[in-house]
């Protein structure tokens, strides 16, 4: 791509979008980027939040017996405040909140989102929201599990039901902000010559996720209130003894829950669609179908929510059509894995850190993708349902798909982000710690879940010590290989600024702009005159034999 | 607002600012008017999982769905529509007169929408009023009304001539699912309904004051656009809860 046309003459050099470091100057801030360093800050904060209660639990899971946490409540209220942190205020904020605010407007040649102030309010809707999640967990925790589900949920829980239920809710509004400034953007702040099918993949994953965020969220807003409604006025909406209906609640929530799956995944797909042809030193294969493959996962995201019901008594009927549908999904999921492997093929690979990460990614999101596959079919479905099966499969895809994505981008952006490159050695180990950690970690959950031990419990029977003493071996590799980048990301801000505009010799409009980006991106009027990802890999071929290590795309 | 780069701010004659992340004033407006247009799409989801929930409901029991109809006052509920169309066609002209630069005219008719709001809500409030005093208000204190429950009763015979008490049990249930149904999407249509009257009376204020540059035509229009959406909603609301009795 190329951007053209006469330099606006400013007066001085224009400053980095960091220079104001003052307090206010941040907290006002309507800067795209600096929203995103602010949903940076929040987002690991609640991941380390999270991620120590994940710890408690592994560790409480090591013997059979109950004996790290007082009582099985205590251990309830864990497993259902790790749910709520991660899924609420890590996943679904995470890639979009910080990357997604921080590249959508400089892949299109923006100045800003199209809503500013808009993006600014998201991130203080989103924080009144994890303040309360916090509160919530010291002042008491909520015991329902993050689904909330009733009747347990309205009518015995004895927890902070309600404070939570509002907490999610105010979240979501933030996720409707987001959306609809995504949403606008794309299609009225693209550059000259931005053509729809020359925007990188970044940008329609998230332009999906957006429409599912618009769409979803809502659902998700009104089912919270019906369940605080129902515990104030007691309104026997879903209490059978008043003519109410608690799977009606399970309707609701999974309609948004579903494709809240999607929310939190497409923008890891994102990420990966930049880093591949990225390290490859190749055009990704077959862009419109990788772009039309997420807005059908968009779709198709909406007509799957039953599958999460097969054991709550739905028809048959509605079961094996949910069942199904199920399956169509993994079609535009597999066709972004294989045109990402085939974009690999005849490439020119570099092993950089993000592309390990990227790498890792595949595999992992593959097995949990397959195991997706296993719990679409009715007859297995009832058979692992509700055992660990289950959690080992949607870990498989929100920590290894999401987390590492969202690892892989920040490692891929970082350098755009800060100005800094951060050391290799310990990038690759990090990736290295919790591909294996992470495998570690939840392989032994899948057959633990298959040989039929239940989630949710904090005592299990001996035999399935073994499997257990393993899953929190791995978790203490993952913890440290999640420790690692917090490390070394932030020690590398010591340095002085090393990366230059374009350390990876990638594609995409953000790479032709400084590191860090000036307050208004970009000096001149943007021209868009080519397809993304115009990488050759006899180019890079060529550079190597040369002894040129660094690249100029 | 956003502070302007120098050559945008307004002058007397009411040019419109453009904030300094647009390129031109027809971006802006585009982009205004497209933000609503999704929060609306937004906003037809919040109706559209309760929508669904009654569909259901009210195939289950049909019987059940048109008692509970017969207890809403058609005639209020009539003129409350009549009341809730007019504040639209109110709005409508708001808009044009930011259209044409009449300020007056923007200002005159923002106050009649928001008046004619809140009739409605009033109305409205004296319907919910007269339902919880007749123990209607879905919870502890709901009372079937004997002539419903024997209408039920009546409509839960099995073609063997006896009472199949399964059936009446989930037709009483789903007499009293209507009323929740009706009280929660009337009220969160209230809801939006006082957020827009809010919206609408600060609006007036601003354009008395001048505030607005370019007269606000894109911000009246959107307000316009969410003002419309919840008459809409209304429009949607009234037959599915008070006609089909």
């Amino acid at each position: 791509m190329s951007a053209s046309a006469h330099a606006r003459h400013d007066d001085g050099p224009p400053a980095d979008y960091l220079s104001d470091t003052s307090v206010a100057s941040w907290l006002l801030t309507t800067d795209h980027k600096r929203v995103g360093i602010l949903y940076m800050f929040s987002v690991t904060a609640f991941f380390l939040v999270g991620g120590f209660i994940a710890a408690l639990m592994r560790l409480e899971l090591m013997t059979p017996k109950g004996d790290v946490m007082a009582t099985p409540d205590a251990y309830n209220r864990m497993f259902t405040m790790h749910g709520v942190i991660m899924i609420f205020f890590f996943l679904v904020p995470s890639i979009p909140g910080v990357l997604g605010n921080f590249l959508l407007p400089l892949m299109i040649g923006a100045r800003d989102l199209a809503f500013p102030k808009i993006n600014l309010l998201s991130w203080y809707v989103y924080m009144i929201g994890g303040v309360m999640g916090v509160y919530i967990l010291v002042f008491g925790g909520v015991d329902t599990g993050w689904t909330f589900y009733t009747p347990f949920s309205t009518m015995y829980s004895n927890t902070m039901v309600v404070t939570a239920a509002v907490a999610v809710f105010i979240t979501g509004f933030s996720s409707i902000l987001t959306g609809l400034n995504f949403i606008v953007t794309v299609h009225t702040m693209r550059a000259p010559g931005m053509t729809w099918f020359r925007l990188p993949l970044f940008v329609w994953s998230h332009y999906a996720t957006a429409l599912i965020m618009v769409l979803g969220t809502p659902v998700l807003a009104i089912s919270v209130i019906l369940i605080a409604l129902e515990r104030f006025f007691h309104f026997g909406v879903f209490d059978p003894k008043l003519g109410g209906d608690p799977i009606l609640f399970q309707h609701l929530f999974w309609f948004y829950s579903h494709p809240a799956v999607y929310i939190m995944v497409l923008p890891g797909f994102a990420v990966i669609s930049e880093i591949i042809p990225c390290f490859a030193r190749r055009p990704i294969f077959g862009y419109r179908f990788v772009a039309f493959a997420s807005v059908a996962i968009a779709i198709f995201g909406f007509l799957v929510w039953g599958h999460h019901m097969f054991v709550s008594g739905q028809s048959m009927y509605a079961g094996a059509v949910f069942s199904i549908l199920s399956f169509l999904v993994a079609i535009p999921s597999a066709i972004k894995v294989f045109n990402w492997t085939a974009t690999l093929y005849k490439g020119s690979l570099r092993f950089d850190t993000p592309m390990l990460y990227a790498m890792g990614f595949m595999g992992l999101f593959t097995i949990g993708g397959l195991t997706g596959l296993m719990l679409a079919s009715l007859a297995i479905d009832v058979h692992v349902h509700d055992t660990y099966f289950v959690v080992a499969h949607f870990h498989y895809i929100m920590v290894g798909g999401t987390t590492m994505a969202y690892l892989g981008g920040i490692h891929f952006w970082w350098p755009k982000m800060t100005g800094r490159t951060y050391s290799e050695l310990w990038g690759k180990l990090s990736a290295l710690l919790v591909f294996v950690g992470f495998n570690l970690t939840f392989f032994p959950q899948f057959l633990l879940g298959y040989l039929g031990m239940p989630r949710r419990y904090f005592e299990y029977r001996p035999e399935f010590q073994v499997l257990n003493v393993m899953s929190t071996a791995g978790a203490s590799i993952l913890a440290v290989g999640f420790l690692l980048p917090l490390t070394y990301l932030l020690l590398s801000l010591r340095k002085p600024r090393d990366a230059g505009p374009n350390p990876w010799g990638a594609t995409g409009l953000e790479w032709q702009v400084e590191s860090p980006p000036t307050t208004h991106n970009f000096h001149q009027p943007v021209l868009v005159t080519c397809e993304p990802y115009m990488y050759s890999p006899e180019e890079a071929e060529r550079e190597y034999a040369n002894g040129q290590h660094a690249h100029h795309a | 607002m956003q502070t302007a780069s120098t050559p945008t701010m307004p002058d007397a004659g009411g040019r419109q600012i453009l904030l300094s992340h647009f390129d031109d004033l027809d971006q802006q407006h585009l982009s205004s008017n497209l933000g609503m247009w999704f929060f609306l799409v937004s906003e037809v989801m919040f109706f559209s999982g309760l929508i669904a929930a009654y569909a259901v409901y009210r195939a289950q029991s049909p019987v059940a769905f048109e008692l509970a109809s017969k207890h809403m006052d058609l005639v209020i509920g009539f003129i409350n529509t009549l009341v809730l169309l007019t504040s639209s066609f109110t709005m409508a002209l708001a808009v044009r007169c930011s259209q044409v630069g009449d300020n007056k005219g923007i200002v005159r008719y923002l106050i009649a929408t928001g008046v004619l709001g809140t009739v409605f809500l009033g109305v409205k409030a004296t319907e919910w009023k007269a339902e919880i005093d007749h123990h209607l208000f879905p919870g502890a204190h709901f009372v079937v009304p004997a002539e419903d429950a024997k209408a039920m009763q009546e409509a839960s015979v099995g073609p063997d001539g006896q009472l199949d008490r399964t059936l009446y049990a989930r037709t009483l249930g789903h007499f009293q699912m209507m009323f929740a149904l009706y009280f929660f999407m009337t009220g969160v249509h209230a809801f939006h309904m006082i957020v827009g009257i809010a919206a609408v009376g600060i609006f007036a204020v601003l354009a008395q004051i001048r505030w607005f540059s370019g007269y606000g035509t894109t911000q009246i229009e959107v307000l316009g656009l969410y003002w419309h959406f919840v008459d809409v909603v209304w429009v949607f609301l009234y037959p599915l809860l008070y006609l089909i009795g």
